[in-house]
């Protein structure tokens, strides 16, 4: 039996147009062939489909006859909920306070541009170091003369910390404002290990101190595997500073973003893009081939993003200037760069060594 | 904010009835009653009057297709049942058109009538499917079709209208425009 032919059975067995006999026939054949039934279901299906499809058709057609007669522009009007009467004087006179605001605007830019508002260059700075706060610090004396009667070891709490790097085998540079008004300072280094230091030399005006490690279970480090660059680096240069804004030492990433600092007066810092925080003051700034290109150190409240690191040429200056007296000999810096060829983690590997927490006391 | 709509509605139980009866009368008050209802709620939440018109006429055939079908049991107001079915279109609409701004002005109260809502979307699908199919089947295909399966017209009243010599010629094309059709049809995702 040809499709054709079964097609034709079974819309006249649909329609009805078989006889008793013909149609008890059939119904015993859909019942022993699964074929026959199921396309005799598939077609039941799709006849319905295109029938309830033409009756859809047929309605649609009606419900826009009707609704042709109704008057949807009056009723519109009618029920749009209408906005408040600021809503509206906005709606009708926008573009005349547009005209208005931007003359106001433009007023108050040239006033404040003529008395020299622009002018102010009084960035107010924060500086980058964690600040246990004042209570707890009064806390804390407390505490440790109560330790002192108890005639326990040295009490753990430590009112600032920053981040340090080695210059030399003993000697650390940090920023001026991180041992400021110390009593005394530690430096910690990756291993958790704590030695004592001395302040050698401080230049507090481009907030350079250099520490020299005097504790007597200190080892010298080995030679530093950066070298100091004095010459300028370039915008867009990638760079990276690690720094101890928690307990352990943290990458940051980021970029030089201007030759200058705050202003363009300043030519002692270079603008950075690095994530920040409280901590990292007195780290090191290194570019991509393991250059120490400057000293992270403040962080500025109002600009978006902005940080600051003194250049290294005023590293070197300071380094330059310490008195030959407070010397054994002279500091000789290291000058070939152990970490170029390295990939980044490798760089950092080989760093963690002469990055130190600075403790203050 | 909410203004009371006054037009006379019929009773619930004369549009029901009346949609039985495939009575025009009927499905008209039905649908001068409560159109302003749905347009309120359109037009302020994000959309224009043919939206509204869009909208409201697939609300009125989901009531149409259930009361057709026999199993619309009046739980609550037929306004309430209208509006919530609008209000559900209304919303996948909005979200479709990324227009949905995570809030609705409401005008009325409202059932939940997600179950429904998808059942018409699903068979509207199909019924897209089936225009498709039809339009690109082409004539005379098409009124073949048409005249046999929708209009149940005799296999000799199509052979006569578009002259063919006898009825096995007819019943062999409408054979064959019937499988393309098929085709055409389930060939469409």
């Amino acid at each position: 039996m040809s499709d054709y032919q079964l097609l034709e059975i079974i819309e006249r067995y649909l329609n009805g147009e078989m006889s008793q006999e013909e149609r008890i026939k059939f119904e015993l054949l859909r019942k022993e062939n699964n074929q026959v039934d199921s396309a005799v279901k598939e077609h039941q299906q799709f006849a319905g489909l295109l029938k309830q499809y033409a009756e859809r058709v047929e309605l649609e057609n009606r419900l826009n006859a009707i609704h042709e007669e109704i008057d949807v522009h009056t009723l519109k009007e009618d029920l749009m909920v209408h906005p408040s009467w600021i809503v509206q004087l906005w709606r009708h006179h926008h573009s005349k306070i547009s005209v208005a605001a931007s003359i106001v605007l433009f007023v108050i830019v040239s006033i404040m541009y003529l008395t020299g508002s622009f002018n102010n260059n009084n960035s107010k700075y924060v500086e980058l170091k964690r600040k246990v706060d004042r209570l707890d610090r009064s806390n804390q004396s407390l505490n440790r003369s109560l330790h002192d009667i108890k005639k326990n070891a040295a009490v753990e709490k430590y009112s600032f910390t920053g981040t340090g790097f080695a210059i030399n085998s003993n000697l650390i540079v940090t920023n001026y404002h991180v041992i400021n008004e110390a009593n005394s300072v530690y430096v910690q280094n990756a291993e958790g290990k704590s030695f004592k230091v001395e302040v050698l030399y401080t230049e507090p005006q481009n907030d350079i101190a250099i520490l020299k490690i005097v504790d007597t279970a200190f080892t010298s480090l080995s030679t530093v595997p950066y070298t100091f660059k004095r010459a300028k680096s370039d915008l867009g240069e990638d760079v990276y500073t690690l720094g101890y804004s928690s307990d352990s030492p943290v990458l940051g990433v980021g970029y030089l973003t201007s030759e200058n600092g705050v202003n363009s007066n300043d030519t002692v810092h270079y603008r950075i893009s690095i994530p920040m925080n409280p901590g990292n003051s007195g780290g090191p700034l290194i570019d991509n081939k393991g250059n120490i290109i400057g000293v992270v150190n403040a962080k500025q409240t109002q600009i978006e993003g902005a940080h600051f690191a003194i250049k290294s040429g005023y590293l070197l200056d300071a380094i330059h200037h310490i008195p030959a007296d407070s010397l054994a000999r002279r500091v000789s810096l290291n000058k070939k760069n152990t970490l170029a060829g390295l990939s980044r983690m490798q760089q950092i590997k080989k760093l963690n060594d002469y990055i130190f927490m600075v403790k203050v006391y | 904010m909410n203004k009371e709509l006054k037009y006379s509605a019929p009773t619930d139980s004369e549009v029901i009835l009346g949609i039985l009866n495939n009575s025009e009368s009927a499905l008209k008050r039905l649908y001068i009653a409560y159109f302003p209802m749905v347009l309120q709620l359109i037009i302020n939440n994000n959309g224009d009057e043919d939206d509204a018109k869009d909208i409201y006429q697939e609300a009125i055939i989901v009531l149409y297709n259930k009361v057709k079908a026999g199993d619309f049991e009046l739980t609550s107001k037929l306004k309430t049942y209208i509006y919530s079915v609008c209000r559900r279109l209304w919303l996948k609409r909005l979200t479709q058109l990324n227009r949905y701004g995570g809030d609705i002005r409401d005008f009325q109260e409202y059932l939940p009538v997600d179950d429904e809502v998808e059942l018409h979307n699903d068979r509207d699908i199909q019924f897209d499917k089936m225009q498709n199919a039809l339009q690109l089947l082409g004539e005379p295909c098409k009124t073949i079709m048409e005249d046999f399966y929708i209009y149940n017209r005799s296999m000799q009243e199509i052979c006569e209208r578009f002259g063919y010599t006898n009825a096995d010629n007819a019943k062999t094309q409408k054979y064959k425009c019937l499988q393309r059709l098929k085709k055409l049809f389930f060939q469409q995702k």
